[in-house]
């Protein structure tokens, strides 16, 4: 679990870079550049869930369903607006992110969750799994809202997970509910050749970093 | 067939530029040597890191063009004007210029050649260049799996591995191009010459479209229209498999 990041390689002749932006401070991971503009990446066409057809589960690890919220009763739900820094594991990150959601802490109060993981589903057949610990004490969301407006489907809408402390694949589109595992097993990145973990200041991208 | 599976740690490798031909006016092809190279599937992609003299790094993702098997690795790269990596590599990369390289990256976007079913590859711009590696894999292994590539460019002047494609399609061993230029058309031009739309899909997908995969390449804007227009015609969206370029996909 070593990093890259620091290492010096070869010069590569005649390459300065980008003029150093110092107010950017330490606020960029490893091999990370900013952009201005919010970047679309999916394996897939994008779903176009009706919020009528939209809802949010909870599964405990027998995959009986502990929780389960309609669009009304989700939107009903105490929201909180995020401002966070976003981290692609495609080299992008953008700042002050703002965004609209329900804490993962409200979702999960009062269920028996006992497990240590969980997988994250979504519209699509989307996978990602996460430490149960790394969503929640205030470190993951449902965001439904993104910027003052409602979040975009080609951004994940109506739902999407938001973990802005990992890589932003965790963050799932089109986000339907979370199944909690007693063992992890990798989502549908995390078994492609992506870290299973995927903490951008380590630059965990792929396998064994 | 050996697959290139991804296993263990990715490691930077140095690679040293054996050539940079270019391709066009604003692209070009750099093969490279990389000792210890793993090999690759058709459509993965490298992560390029390149070191300045003050130890400044910038790291940028790019598409392999070149077939698995082949010893020489090479990337198709196209100039971001204000992008960081891509004006080095189109503008200052030369023979015997080294930087970073790791990969193969990416599982998902890959046509190994063992899926019978018909295969439809449509590319916009740049984002041609991980459909190229499949077929030349294609020719090179001279599967017989009907391939097609609907390619969509500014103007002829923007259209990547034109010659070669031609080339491949005049073999009438079931490949065919089919090309559309959104900007600007030479005179006697007999392709497309509108952004690639619905009916297009439609004239161009093939009728077996319940099985067929699909793989889109290219700008945010065009995969987004390409692959909603794919599912509405019958395309299963699970056989939709969908890749970004750009500045707005993490490319530059």
């Amino acid at each position: 679990m070593r990093s890259d990041a620091g290492d010096r390689g070869p010069v590569s002749r005649g390459f300065t870079g980008r003029p150093r932006d110092r107010s950017v401070g330490d606020r960029l991971p490893p091999g990370q550049y900013l952009v201005q503009d919010f970047p679309v990446l999916s394996a897939g066409p994008t779903p176009y869930t009706l919020v009528d057809k939209w809802d949010f589960s909870v599964l405990a690890v027998d995959g009986s369903r502990i929780a389960r919220w309609d669009w009304e009763q989700f939107r009903a739900l105490p929201e909180e607006t995020i401002t966070c820094d976003v981290h692609c594991v495609t080299k992008w990150s953008k700042l002050d992110m703002q965004w609209r959601g329900v804490s993962l802490d409200v979702l999960l109060e009062g269920l028996d969750v006992g497990a240590a993981f969980a997988m994250v589903f979504a519209d699509g057949g989307y996978t990602t799994n996460l430490p149960v610990a790394d969503i929640t004490d205030g470190q993951a969301w449902v965001a439904t809202g993104y910027d003052g407006h409602d979040l975009e489907p080609e951004h994940g809408g109506p739902a999407r997970f938001l973990v802005p402390h990992l890589y932003f694949w965790k963050s799932a589109k089109w986000v339907r509910g979370l199944q909690l595992l007693e063992r992890d097993k990798p989502g549908f990145w995390e078994g492609l050749g992506y870290n299973n973990y995927g903490d951008p200041w380590r630059e965990q991208r792929y396998w064994g970093d | 067939m050996a697959r290139a599976t991804v296993l263990g740690r990715l490691s930077w490798r140095v690679a040293t530029v054996t050539s940079v031909a270019p391709e066009t006016s604003r692209a070009v092809t750099v093969v490279l040597d990389v000792p210890g190279w793993p090999g690759h599937r058709p459509g993965q992609h490298v992560d390029v890191r390149l070191t300045a003299e003050d130890g400044y790094q910038a790291e940028r993702s790019y598409s392999i063009a070149s077939p698995p098997g082949d010893p020489p690795l090479a990337l198709t790269v196209e100039r971001i004007d204000e992008g960081e990596v891509s004006p080095w590599l189109t503008g200052v990369a030369g023979p015997g210029d080294v930087f970073e390289l790791r990969g193969p990256i990416g599982g998902y976007f890959v046509w190994d050649g063992d899926d019978p079913d018909p295969v439809l590859l449509v590319g916009g711009g740049s984002g041609v260049v991980p459909l190229m590696a499949m077929a030349r894999h294609r020719a090179r292994r001279a599967f017989r799996t009907p391939m097609r590539l609907l390619y969509s460019a500014r103007s002829e002047e923007d259209l990547l591995y034109r010659a070669e494609l031609d080339d491949l399609a005049a073999r009438g061993d079931g490949f065919d191009v089919v090309y559309t230029l959104t900007e600007t058309t030479p005179r006697g031009w007999t392709g497309y010459d509108r952004r690639v739309d619905g009916p297009m899909l439609a004239e161009v997908s093939w009728p077996e479209r319940h099985t067929s995969p699909a793989f889109v390449c290219g700008p945010t804007p065009f995969v987004e229209a390409v692959a909603n227009s794919l599912v509405l015609l019958g395309h299963p969206a699970g056989r939709v498999k969908t890749e970004r370029f750009g500045p707005t996909g993490g490319g530059s």
